[in-house]
This record gives C-alpha cells, structure tokens and sequence, in this order.
C-alpha cells in the first residue's frame, strides 16, 4: 500500500487558493485513510466505473426485480386456441330403403326386381310367376303390392328416424308419415290414431314429437356427441341452401359455429366445429404483457430471467466463497510455516491444479441425470464442486505473498509480543493480502458465472424447475429456436456477457486502485 | 540443467500418481447401481454381450473386486502398459478411436493457436506501447470481453449470423452433405469450409488472456532502466520497442505459449461439442455424457499427463531462455 502524496497535494490545491497558510500548516494537507484512497482511485477509473454500474444494475434487476414482477418463476401461462374439431358427418340418401308390411315377405330378390322395374319405367313386374304392380306414391317413394292389391313394402328414401331414443317406428306410421310428408298433408291417419306432421317432416302425436323426416343421415363423430334433431333439421336447411358455415345456438342459448366442407368423392359432408382449447403459451412474441415474450414452457422470460440472475449470481458468489476460504487457510499455512508444509501443500495444489475440472463436472452432471438427484440437492453439490475445485490458485497467491511479508518486521514484532501462530498468520499476514484476494474473487466470481453457464447450457447443471442464465440458453440447441426466436436466448446471452464483463473490469479496477505500481 | 529436469519429470509422474487416484476414486464412487444400469443398457443393445460380460469385463478392467488402492495400482499397471480396454460408447479399443480423433483437434488447436498468436501479440504491443492512450482502453476493453464471453453463447451468435442469415456455413459437422462426390482437393476445401467458424470462435475466446499478458510483460520491460539507457542514448521509438523491449517480452511469452504446445491435443470440448466437429473434446464429451467409463477414466489421465507436460515445458524452456534463473 504506497502512499501516494501526490493525490494529496492535489486534492488540497483548491482549498489554498482560498485561503492563505503558511506552507508547513498542516490544514494545507487534507489527509485520506488508505481505503478512501483505493475508493477515489477506484472512482476515477471510468471503465471500472461502468462495470459498477452493470453490477449494480444486475443485482437489482435479479434481486428486486424478482419482487416486482407480478409473476412467479415458475408460473405458466396459456392462450386459447381454435382448433377446427371434427364433428359431424351428413351424407345424402341416394338409395332406396325398405320397409316391410306387416305380416308380409318382401325379401332382398324382389327388392332387386323392384329396383330393376323401376329403372326400367315399369310399373309392374314378375318373379316366380308372382306379379307385383309398383304404385309411386310420391317422389322417390314407392309401394309394392300383389296382385290382389295387398301392399307387401315400400321402398323410399327419405328417412324416417324417431324422435324417441330406442322405439321402433311401425309400418303403418312410417308408411302414411312419408305419404303425408310427399303430398304434403300436415295431417294424417295410422293405426287409428291421429298424427300431424309439420313442413320440416316433423311427426307429432297430439303435442308429442315422435318422428322426424329427412333426406340427410347426421352421424356423430365423437362417441359422446348426442346430435339433436334440431341441430340436424337446421343442418339439413342449410345444406339445402348451400352454405359453407352454420351457426346453431343449443339449448343453453351458446351460438356455436360449425364449417361445412363437401367431398364430392365420397358424396358426404363433414362439420367441424370451432372448439377453444386451451394451452400452453409457450414461445409467445414479446408483448405488453410479457415484455420478453415466454419460454418454451409458457414462463414469462423476464421474470425467468431475474429469477435466473439469482441463482447464477449467488453460485458465482457460494463457490467463491468456499474457494478462498480453502485457498487463504491451506495458502495461508503452506506460506507461514515454509519447510515440509509449503512443499506438502504446494504438491496438493499442484494436484488439484491437474485435474481436469470441467471433465470431471461433466461427468458427475451425467452420473446424477442418471441417478435422478433431486435439482435443489443437486444445485449444492454443483457448488460444492466447483468449490472444492477452484481453490488451489487462491492458494497459491497467497501463499506467494505471505512468503515475502513473513520476513519483514512487523512480524519480527508479533513474534516478540508472543502473540498465537493463528493469530499471527490470520489477523496480521492475511488482512495484507486481502486487496489481492479482494481482486481474484471479484474476478473469480465471473469466471464460475461462466462455468456454471455453460454447465446448465449443456444440461449438465442447474435443473428445469430452477433458472439460469445458462440453462434459459439451452434451449438454442433447437435449431429452430436459434433462427426463430431470438427473444429466448440473446436476451440471457447479453445479461450474462455483461454481469462476466462487469465483474472483470470491477477487477481490474480494484487492482489498479490497490496497488498504483501495479498498474501496467 | 539435466538434474533440474530430472527432479521436475520424476515429480510430475508422482503428480500423475495422485491425480489418477483422485479420478479413479471419483469413479469408484459413483454408485454401483449406476454403473449397473450402464451396463444392462448395453447389454440391451442388439448383438451385444449379457450384462453379466458387461460387468466381469468392467470389474476386471477397473479391479472393482479389489479395494480402492489395491484396485488402482493394478489399474496403474495396465495403464503404463498402454492398456485402456474397449469403448463403451463406440465399442471399439480407447486407443483406436483416440487415434481416429485426435489429429481433427490437433489441427484445429494448432491453426487456432497460430492466429491467436499473430493477432494476439501485436495488439498487445500496442496496447503497451501506447499506454492509457483511446487505443489502449479499446484493446484492454476487447480482451476483456473476448474473456468474459460464454462460448457457447458466442457460438450461436456466429450460427445465427453467418450460418442462418448469410448461409456462409453449415450449422453442424465437419462435412458437408455433399462430400464423397468431391475430388480430393474439394474434400479437404469442404472440410477446412466447416472449420472456419469453430476456429474463429476458438481464436477470439483464447485472443483476450494472451493480449492482456503480452501488454503486462510488455510494460513491465518498457519501465525498467535499459530501456531508459536505449532512449537516453538517442536510439529512435522504433528501434527501442521492437529490438530493445520486445525481445525481452518474448521470454515470458515463450515459456506460457510452449506450457500451452501439449493443450493443442486436448481438444477444445466446448466448441467441438457445439459444432459437432469429431475431434477428441466431442468423442469424449459423449463418452462422458453416455457413462462410457473407458473412455472416459483414459480421457480425463490424458488431459492430466497434457497439463503436467504443459507445466514441465514452461519450467524447462524458462529456465533455457533466462539465464537469470540458471544462474540462481
């Protein structure tokens, strides 16, 4: 720590102009202490300045901007979406269809011959030497009978379909139904009961609706679908109308909306219905709400990213921590004691510096992927780690300075005062090489960001339910992310490059200011 | 000189010692029950051994039968005989497909390496030579950054830009999709097209340290009393810095950049696992990942003889380029 008398003289040229003392009056020499010193250097040096100010800014950003934002780390959002669904599908009658009357046989041979007559233009024709006049008895509906005018069946294509779930529709009803619906009566007779019948093919008995007539067939698609005979009729209508949308409101007053699609090769309709469903909001364009969009899983990307500072911050921090606790005890010991114990513990050094740290972590990483180490458990040992790790440079630094300030006097006098060895080597070597450590943490801090970045980058680090800075990139491994939506992971990449940047022109500021020589 | 080298070589094999304890403790304890799923996974694949084979040859090659000490000084013996087994991952010998990969790095590191130091050094120079100047701040500030950029966020800035947008360059791999139908000088131009942008990636993340230390060294000699003799006795700037002052640069420089010579085969796991080039760091990388064991205790006292032989080579090379250390 040098003095620099300089600065000093500097600082007080003001204060002489003003007033007029005599040059050994000691009011002409402001004095600083030395960390007010290493402060005003620090504050002079505008690059370190910068770095400050990032610093400061990112730990607002993580600390308190996590309280701020309204939402949580892991919260996840939604968005509606119309799907078109499958709904329905109509297909037209085009074939006849058969009923037999009661009590007689009009198996599928005379249907064929019906047909064949029909095609014909015949209204009459034999088979097994039985004749059969054919009576048409509307369009598309006609009635076979025998020869002594018994009617066997009809055959007709408007469907007649029961309102009533499971009944049966006899003979008689469907017959004078469809007689009724092709002529166009609202009323009619069968089985001496009375029946009305309406425009749209409706069969009412007295208020009851019993039976409906159709030309369409709807089947639902969907097995827990019950398609209303309201929603059929109005389907039909619009399909006699040619319209490619239909709007159909149910009982409960909801208006749905349906789209009709032909397919001329299969001559049936399908209608699709607009359903909302609801799902994840997941790589959302930044917007007022989410000013940075959302991530993969529907996360808000800013409150990730705070959330994500945090913990690549606080490990940064953590494992530094460990680092130099280790790094100044063993350093500390090896420099004071010299001899056998600065040989033993620099060869320890020099082993932890050979092994291959991040190989190691990675394979850890992949030993507790597979173990399926909870992520919270798994995040102190990642610390620890990295911890135990990146101490032997701290190490060797301080057991370097030590080395020379063990021989200077200040110790001679500890030692005459007869003061502990622990105290010796802790309250009066070490507080001297605290500057130097001072500078390697802040620079250490960036380095384990780093790390830690790209540890998460490749999966190896923090786990999903936490954030990090590296683990929000990882997702650029997705080729399409990577060209599609640089909100996901520039954004993470600039924070990170600038917290590393900032910690290493703090450090590079501090060291400046510690030490002027050492400037270079 | 040959005793100072002796006594450094023979310390640097008993640092091997405990390195390779230290790994092959970490190995043995990873919990068995790992090393069992490994195995069956293998087991599964199709025309492979039963997972009992999978574990008699894994206990056999790592002497898991025996404790941790006795285990690891007969795993040594194997070891110095150049015997690492057969590759979980790749299934076939460690040393074969070590073999395959390691020239790729090699390559890269070395073409890296020679750019890092043609830009590296001058800037550096500059830098010093023009001390506080707006020059200076810009290179220090650069260097900085080059050191405190993520590779890997580095590398998809470069994917993004000149692979995606300009389409300059594939995204992934070392060879094209249309490789086998060149002629061999096509082959090696589609090749050294895929290395491009690992290398710049390479180059301007090491660039920063180097920069930072050339400027320190340069400094340090530019403040010393010779240089004020030179100048004093009216020698011109030019002379000064580059045959006065550089030349005693360059002995720090030497000894870092020969301690950094062995590094070029370690590969660079990072960038090649990012590019998907298939060097050494990428083979390994999924050696590691895959729970290849094999390859990756070989791997891991691979990089550790790198770096002892990288620190042997600055001891060695310091001690032959300054006198002043022979002497004391």
């Amino acid at each position: 720590m040098s003095n620099n008398s300089n600065e000093i003289r500097e600082n007080t040229s003001a204060e002489a102009e003003n007033e007029e003392l005599s040059l050994n009056d000691d009011r002409r020499v402001k004095t600083l202490s030395p960390g007010a010193l290493v402060a005003k250097r620090f504050f002079r040096n505008r690059i370190a300045l910068v770095g400050l100010v990032i610093l400061v800014f990112m730990f607002v950003f993580s600390f308190i901007g996590g309280l701020i934002s309204p939402y949580k780390e892991n919260q996840l959002f939604y968005r509606y979406e119309y799907l078109n669904k499958e709904y329905a599908g109509v297909v037209k009658n085009e074939e006849l269809r058969y009923a037999v009357a009661d009590g007689q046989s009009f198996d599928t041979v005379i249907q064929a011959q019906l047909v064949m007559a029909l095609q014909k233009g015949k209204d009459t024709f034999s088979f097994k030497k039985v004749d059969y006049s054919i009576t048409t008895e509307g369009e598309d509906f006609y009635s076979v009978s025998l020869e002594d005018g018994t009617m066997i069946g009809i055959a007709y294509k408007d469907i007649v379909s029961s309102s009533i779930e499971g009944a049966d529709i006899p003979f008689s009803l469907k017959y004078n139904a469809l007689k009724a619906h092709s002529t166009g009566a609202d009323s009619f007779e069968a089985d001496g009961k009375q029946y009305t019948i309406s425009d749209g093919g409706v069969v009412f008995e007295g208020d009851n609706e019993i039976a409906y007539i159709s030309r369409y067939v709807v089947s639902s698609v969907m097995a827990d679908v019950f398609i209303t005979r309201a929603f059929k009729e109005e389907l039909a209508e619009s399909l006699d109308a040619g319209n490619d949308d239909f709007y159909f409101t149910d009982t409960d007053g909801v208006q749905h909306e349906y789209t009709v699609s032909y397919n001329p090769a299969t001559k049936n309709w399908s209608v699709k219905q607009q359903t909302e469903s609801r799902i994840y909001d997941t790589y959302a364009s930044p917007s007022k709400a989410h000013w940075l969009g959302t991530d993969r899983n529907g996360m808000d990307m800013l409150t990730r990213l705070m959330y994500g500072g945090r913990v690549s911050l606080l490990i940064g921090f953590i494992v530094e921590v460990i680092a130099t606790l280790i790094g100044v005890i063993l350093g500390g010991i090896a420099g004071y004691f010299g001899k056998w114990v600065d040989n033993l513990v620099m060869r320890i050094v020099d082993i932890f510096y050979c092994i291959p740290s991040t190989p190691i972590i990675i394979i850890l990483g992949a030993a507790m992927d597979a173990m399926r180490v909870d992520p919270k458990i798994r995040m102190i040992y990642l610390m620890l780690i990295l911890g135990i790790l990146g101490w032997p440079g701290i190490a060797r630094m301080v057991r370097g300075q030590i080395l020379s300030l063990r021989e200077q006097e200040f110790m001679t006098a500890t030692e005459s005062s007869g003061l502990k060895v622990s105290s010796r080597i802790f309250k009066h070597l070490v507080p001297n090489v605290i500057p130097q450590l001072i500078v390697s943490f802040t620079m250490g801090v960036g380095g384990t960001i780093i790390t830690e970045a790209t540890l998460s980058f490749l999966g190896l680090g923090i786990k999903f339910p936490f954030a990090s800075w590296g683990n929000i990139i990882n997702d650029v491994n997705n080729t399409f992310v990577l060209t599609t939506y640089w909100f996901i992971w520039i954004p993470a990449g600039v924070l990170l490059l600038a917290t590393v940047l900032a910690f290493n022109l703090v450090g590079d500021g501090l060291r400046d200011a510690f030490d002027p020589k050492m400037k270079r | 000189m040959t005793k100072f080298i002796i006594k450094r070589i023979l310390l640097s094999i008993v640092i091997l010692f405990f390195v390779t304890l230290i790994i092959y403790a970490v190995m043995r304890c990873l919990p068995t029950s790992y090393i069992e799923n490994i195995a069956r996974q293998k087991s599964m694949q199709p025309g492979s051994k039963s997972f009992e084979e999978w574990m008699t040859q894994l206990e056999a090659m790592y002497n898991m039968d025996k404790g941790i000490i006795p285990g690891f000084i007969s795993w040594w013996g194997q070891m110095l005989q150049g015997e690492f087994g057969d590759s979980w991952y790749y299934t076939v010998p460690v040393i074969e497909k070590f073999n395959d990969t390691v020239w790729l790095s090699f390559v890269m590191g070395a073409v890296s390496m020679f750019f890092e130091l043609a830009i590296a050094i001058p800037l550096g120079v500059l830098a010093a030579t023009k001390q506080y100047s707006r020059t200076d701040y810009t290179i220090t500030v650069v260097a900085l950054a080059g050191i405190s950029l993520p590779t890997f966020f580095f590398a998809s800035l470069m994917k993004l830009v000149f692979a995606v947008k300009l389409g300059w360059f594939d995204l992934f791999g070392l060879v094209g999709r249309i490789h086998d139908q060149l002629s061999p000088w096509g082959q090696f131009l589609d090749k050294a097209n895929h290395l491009v942008m690992p290398i710049i990636v390479l180059v301007v993340l090491s660039i920063g340290s180097l920069m930072r230390y050339t400027r320190t060294n340069m400094l340090e000699v530019l403040n010393s009393d010779y240089i004020r003799t030179a100048r004093a006795k009216g020698l011109p700037e030019g002379k000064v810095i580059y045959h006065h002052a550089f030349r005693n640069t360059l002995i720090p420089l030497v000894t870092i950049i020969g301690g950094s010579l062995p590094g070029l085969f370690s590969g660079a796991l990072i960038t090649e696992t990012l590019f998907s080039i298939p060097g050494i760091g990428f083979t390994s990388y999924h050696a590691m990942v895959g729970g290849d064991i094999p390859f990756s205790m070989f791997y891991l006292t691979f990089l550790s003889i790198l770096t002892l032989a990288g620190n042997l080579i600055s001891d060695i090379l310091y001690a032959v380029v300054d006198p002043r250390v022979r002497i004391s």
